[in-house]
């Protein structure tokens, strides 16, 4: 058993001939109430024990995912002579948020067998489990939903974005939209040569909502009867205050 | 000036919404309508999730039609004891249309009829108010005399009641049935239900008008809080500051709104009633007529 664990360690060295040392310009994303976006630095080296390959040139993927969710992609169709939600389907789960970032196009930078292997680019990230069953051509509802998501920046593949210098240092920046939610953001570095996965380094951000933001969220699903209770004060008060300004305004 | 919703978890432009809560708060006043009608298409267009969106607008409405009430009370034109009768038959009716609502979520489809409901509801009644305020316009030009109430069968059924600010005495059976209705539809649409309350207050129960707004701003308040009690409370969809930022301008919109309605003639403001009702209902009508650019659509799962 130590034996074949050896040999397997043997055998993946060769892999491990390059690894990747990463920075991030933050590892936390903080939502405040004027949370406007944000842009993450992405950067990094390649460590070597052995020289350079020259055989093909290194290529850098970088990846940040918001957290999976379940959702519901609805497709219309004229019924009667109106435009009405026909057929829908349910995707397990899709990530509600993925920038791509690479350094060259890409179909330079990843083949199609390892990008299954490893689910990088955006189609492959959507988890559509029995989606044959539901409806009879499920790609073009992942395809609308694809589309619908990278207008609203939600889905993002920048080729090229990624500054890589001597095949040691590189670096990309990413732009996180103003509608994020909140949770772990898996943030992925591949290194390929010639379209195959020689590394893999993986971390999260981390995307919170701080302060008052904080706050009213955590009220309105811990204690929704108070929260909806002080929407109603705000609302009344709100409503008493503006009346007696104007009486205040027209009297005076 | 981007602010984040924590609830919505969108970022939008904070004088934009102060903006969108001004301008309908302005309607709310000169029409005793809350403005759900428009102002939750609005918050659709501008990226609100639809949930947040309804469910919030009705917390916007308690605050724009509490700041038009008391703007209203000091000119004596609301009838309290109207208003009760309505809002016990509009509460009874909410409770049914909730429970209507449930039952056409679990066929499916309840998008569709929400959509229908406005295009017909906001149809007919703005053409009928169109047709009759036309009417009234010209004969005051012609200077004929507005004709008097008519008396009839509704005023033959039992359980009569006076109604002195509206200077009306009649059975309590038509406005406790209007209010179910009302309450019955308000539900289904997800709106305060002033559009249909203030033209069945005139043409059914025969109110003067300037009477009629303050009494619906008046039942509406009640109707809407209840909504935002059981949003806030089912679904966790009522986002404050979102509300916050669209009450600012409501309110302020709301004042300003009862001092033009109040300089306005009854059937000038019903005409403009009217023409922005027809041209709510020609856009829900367009949409549902002509192919969307995207057939698809992104929903959470299990949701519409």
């Amino acid at each position: 058993m130590r034996g074949l664990l050896l040999i397997l360690m043997l055998l993946a060295t060769p892999l491990r001939a390059e690894e990747v040392v990463l920075g991030l310009s933050q590892d936390q994303v903080s939502i405040s109430t004027n949370f406007d976006g944000s842009e993450i630095i992405i950067y990094g080296g390649i460590k070597r024990e052995t020289p350079i390959p020259q055989d093909e040139p290194l290529q850098v993927i970088v990846t940040i995912a918001g957290p999976q969710e379940p959702i519901t992609v609805w497709r219309k169709d004229r019924v009667l002579g109106i435009w009405v939600n026909t057929d829908a389907l349910e995707v397990s789960a899709a990530p509600s948020f993925y920038a791509i970032a690479t350094s060259a196009p890409w179909d330079e930078v990843i083949n199609e067998s390892e990008d299954l292997r490893h689910t990088i680019s955006i189609p492959r990230a959507i988890r559509s489990i029995g989606a044959w069953s539901q409806v009879a051509k499920p790609q073009d509802f992942i395809d609308g939903l694809v589309r619908i998501r990278k207008k609203n920046g939600l889905y993002v593949l920048d080729e090229g974005a990624v500054n890589l210098r001597e095949s040691t240092l590189f670096n990309a920046a990413i732009h996180m939209p103003a509608n994020l939610t909140e949770g772990e953001y898996a943030t992925r570095v591949f290194l390929t040569r010639g379209g195959r996965v020689v590394s893999i380094y993986e971390t999260s951000i981390d995307v919170r909502k701080v302060g008052i933001e904080r706050w009213l969220f955590n009220l309105s699903r811990e204690q929704p009867l108070v929260y909806g209770l002080l929407s109603l004060a705000i609302a009344i008060f709100a409503g008493w205050g503006a009346s007696a300004a104007f009486r205040l305004i027209r009297s005076g | 000036m981007q602010i984040y919703l924590p609830i919505a978890e969108v970022s939008v432009n904070a004088y934009l919404l102060l903006g969108l809560g001004g301008m309908v708060g302005v309607l709310s006043g000169m029409f005793g309508v809350g403005g759900g009608f428009l102002m939750t298409p609005l918050l659709f267009f501008i990226g609100i999730p639809p949930a947040v969106a309804v469910a919030t607008e009705a917390n916007q409405i308690v605050a724009s039609s509490f700041s038009g009430v008391l703007a209203h009370l000091r000119r004596k034109t609301v009838d309290l004891r109207m208003g009760t009768v309505l809002l016990i038959g509009g509460l009874i009716g909410a409770a049914l249309g909730v429970a209507v609502f449930n039952y056409l979520k679990s066929m499916g489809q309840v998008d569709l009829l929400v959509k229908l409901c406005y295009v017909v509801f906001l149809g007919v009644i703005g053409a009928l108010m169109f047709i009759e305020s036309l009417n009234a316009i010209r004969k005051t030009r012609s200077g004929a005399k507005p004709k008097r109430r008519k008396h009839n069968w509704i005023h033959g059924l039992p359980f009569k009641m006076r109604f002195r600010t509206s200077g009306l005495y009649i059975s309590v059976i038509p406005p406790v049935i209007v209010g179910v209705l009302v309450g019955i539809l308000a539900a289904i649409m997800g709106v305060g239900g002033g559009f249909i309350m203030v033209p069945a207050m005139i043409y059914l129960l025969g109110m003067p008008t300037k009477v009629v707004v303050g009494t619906s701003l008046f039942q509406i308040i009640f109707v809407t809080g209840f909504t935002t009690l059981l949003h806030a409370t089912t679904n966790y969809t009522v986002d404050m500051v979102l509300a916050v930022l669209l009450l600012i301008g409501g309110v302020i919109g709301a004042q300003i709104g009862t001092v033009i309605g109040a300089r306005l003639k009854a059937e000038q403001l019903r005409i403009l009633l009217a023409i922005m009702v027809l041209a709510v209902c020609g856009k829900l009508a367009l949409d549902l007529l002509i192919q969307p650019a995207e057939l698809f659509s992104v929903g959470t799962a299990g949701g519409h």
